[in-house]
């Protein structure tokens, strides 16, 4: 595990900085040590360096541009923390717009009281999750909030990247007949953050799928297939990105439940809980429309990728009312598939 | 993790079916009592299978559309009181109070934490000796004996600061009082498999000699239910009125006897009032004397008993199955999942619920 790797972000603290103070987000000689233990060390780059209000980049255009917050709890959880997910998570939202990621900024808020090694391993993950993703850390800011006012660390990151598709890849370029592709098993992240922040217990250790997703997508648009929209699976899962989908693009997108990956352990987690799997957030996972012409194709370049090994084809873009995503059960039976009302809230029995 | 391929097999499924529509003969009206199977039924498409002749109708079987709104505003006012912390199952959050919802309490500022266990809210209780930590205890027969044993263990170990609200129902005296209604329509039973694995079925017996009903103990899966539904017709067909275990992977004819005693040691039975129902007769649970001192009605005063003014939801109609989700003017139009006029909108057990989420709000013209 790369994250496990604290050696890069972990001098031995100075006395007196095991936990971030109010003082760190200062401005002054204590956010300057903080910066200079933890941070530079992981962002290391000539950017950074300069020690500039901001970067400057070199970039040609079109560009895709996209920002995020990040405030998951655990902070830890099984397969990353809340720095692998703000980083892939940034460079998911670029790919999805058909474009490479490039840059990525990074502002923290810190909770008083944080453990600075925590912070150390977070940073780490960032670091290693840019790296993976090609993508690199140029600016950042710092805050420190009073104890009880923030839930440790916030993420606020924003991304850049020029847009490689020859057209734009957006749910407006939806047609009629598209194949409605899925990168892969849903599920897995929203069950493992929530079993371990309710400390659940199963017996199968389930680790978020959290991973970037750039290499696939571009591999797609090497390829020359006819990418008409991509979204990445994140809060409110499958459902909520189909449903806006189809909202958008005016049309209906029906799809059949026994195409859709699921792992056994994830189902059975749902079962228990009385959660959709439709409906539980991934962090690693794509919807890809594409022309029916170039579905097939588009599946062997996606299985080539680790990632999207599990890619599968689940149904197509229908005529119909917008926006009515349809799912046809394993016994024949179709219902709705829709956003959820609110909060995902396990039943009662 | 075999049950999810061999129970929800489309063949099987479809074998069912059409022996079902083989020996039905004219038209059955069979209710299942449990919301995890009305769920099932419409998450699956089970009524498409099923011959014209034979109708389900959703009971009553949702353990968060009959609690009644004096104890939603009861836990709410619990959860406002400084220094408390209240526990629920997640379902219970989003329903309506008189005015308000324990999840606007917490979003105010109330300590509302969801559990997946009473025993979860105990442990709350032992990490904060100095806060009263109250667990709303509803459900059916399926809950009460983990609440129970919450109970059972807060007295033991003398945890002080623990108390639980109780509004647990029970399911054999809502079949009678459906039943014994003089607008019934139904006439056989599909039993809740769960509620039957803590009870067993002996106190079924009774009911389908007196009503002439057959009752069918059935499970969750399709094949549970399209196999219950089987059973349910031969017998109505055959002029039977018996009690049946489809569910007997799970049933047992005398049930969890270590989870019934529990039940027995903490609670006693006693007339509830239902929501969208009604009072019935020994219809539910309440905390036996010996286990007064937790009870939180006791601590934070009696729940009150304004009863409910629905308005144009129909939730009562819809809960004793003498009308359909569809039917009801407001579905899908003024009554939704996030503004919904009453509570079979709000679980995820309720009928309303399960249609709007699965069928969408275009049921009403493709339902016929």
């Amino acid at each position: 595990m790369e994250q496990d790797d604290f050696a890069l972000a972990c001098p031995v603290p100075l006395p007196g900085d095991e936990t971030v103070k109010l003082a760190h987000g200062g401005g002054g000689r204590a956010s300057e040590r903080l910066l200079d233990t933890i941070f530079r060390p992981a962002f290391d780059g000539p950017e950074l360096a300069r020690r500039h209000d901001g970067a400057r980049l070199n970039l040609t255009g079109p560009i895709a541009f996209t920002t995020d917050s990040y405030v998951v709890r655990p902070l830890v959880f099984p397969g990353g923390d809340i720095g692998t997910l703000a980083v892939n998570g940034t460079v998911n939202d670029l790919a999805m717009c058909g474009a490479e990621p490039a840059h990525i900024s990074a502002g923290f808020i810190l909770e008083e009281g944080l453990d600075t090694a925590l912070l150390g391993r977070i940073v780490t993950s960032m670091r290693n999750a840019a790296d993976a993703a090609g993508v690199r850390i140029v600016t950042g800011d710092l805050k420190v909030v009073d104890r009880g006012k923030g839930d440790g660390v916030f993420i606020n990151t924003a991304g850049v990247g020029t847009i490689v598709a020859p057209d734009p890849v957006e749910p407006a370029s939806v047609a009629l007949g598209d194949a409605v592709i899925l990168s892969g098993d849903i599920g897995r992240h929203g069950i493992a953050v929530m079993a371990a922040r309710e400390r659940l217990g199963f017996e199968s250790a389930i680790e978020s799928d959290c991973a970037p997703l750039a290499e696939p997508v571009l591999a797609l648009l090497d390829a020359a297939v006819a990418v008409h929209c991509l979204r990445d699976l994140t809060r409110g899962g499958l459902a909520s990105g189909l449903v806006e989908i189809a909202e958008t693009a005016g049309l209906a997108i029906e799809t059949e439940e026994r195409a859709i990956p699921v792992r056994a352990d994830v189902a059975a987690a749902c079962e228990i809980l009385g959660l959709d799997p439709f409906h539980v957030a991934c962090e690693g996972r794509f919807a890809a429309l594409v022309a029916p012409a170039d579905a097939e194709r588009a599946l062997a370049v996606l299985r080539r990728f680790a990632v999207c090994a599990e890619s599968a084809i689940i149904g197509t873009v229908a005529a119909g009312p917008a926006g009515r995503v349809s799912c046809r059960g394993p016994i024949g039976g179709i219902r709705i598939i829709d956003m959820l009302s609110g909060e995902q809230l396990p039943r009662i029995c | 993790m075999k049950y999810r391929e061999e129970y929800r097999d489309p063949a099987a499924a479809r074998r069912f079916a059409d022996e079902i529509a083989r020996i039905v003969t004219r038209p059955w009206a069979i209710m299942e009592v449990c919301g995890g199977q009305t769920h099932a039924i419409v998450r699956y498409g089970i009524d498409q299978l099923l011959p014209p002749e034979v109708t389900l109708i959703h009971g009553p079987g949702c353990p968060v559309c009959v609690t009644p709104v004096d104890y939603i505003d009861k836990a709410i006012e619990i959860a406002a009181t400084p220094g408390t912390i209240l526990t629920s199952f997640g379902d219970m959050l989003r329903v309506p109070g008189t005015d308000t919802d324990l999840l606007a309490a917490k979003a105010n500022g109330a300590d509302v934490r969801v559990v997946y266990s009473p025993l979860d809210a105990l442990e709350i209780a032992r990490a904060h000796p100095d806060r009263e930590v109250v667990f709303f205890a509803v459900g059916f027969e399926t809950t009460a004996p983990a609440n129970a044993m919450a109970a059972y263990r807060a007295k033991r170990e003398g945890v002080a600061n623990f108390s639980l609200l109780v509004s647990h129902v029970l399911v054999p005296p809502a079949m009678r009082a459906i039943l014994d209604s003089p607008s019934n329509r139904v006439q056989g039973f599909l039993a809740a498999g769960h509620v039957c694995t803590i009870m067993g079925f002996e106190e079924y017996l009774p009911i389908a000699a007196r009503y002439r009903v057959p009752i069918v103990v059935t499970g969750f899966e399709p094949l549970d239910i399209l196999e219950g539904v089987w059973m349910c017709v031969s017998q109505l067909e055959q002029g039977r009125a018996e009690v049946e275990n489809q569910y007997a992977r799970s049933v047992k004819r005398a049930g969890n006897r270590p989870a019934q005693e529990v039940m027995r040691e903490v609670f006693r039975v006693v007339r509830r009032r239902w929501r969208g129902i009604g009072e019935i007769e020994e219809s539910g649970l309440a905390l036996a004397d010996d286990y007064h001192a937790f009870d939180a009605e006791h601590r934070f005063g009696p729940v009150g008993a304004s009863g409910e003014d629905e308005g144009e939801c129909i939730s009562g109609l819809i809960l004793c199955g003498d009308k359909k989700p569809p039917d009801c003017p407001a579905f899908g139009t003024r009554c939704t999942p996030e503004h919904p006029l009453g509570v079979t909108m709000v679980s995820s057990e309720g009928a309303c619920a399960a249609y709007y989420r699965y069928r969408g709000a275009e049921v009403p013209a493709a339902a016929e």
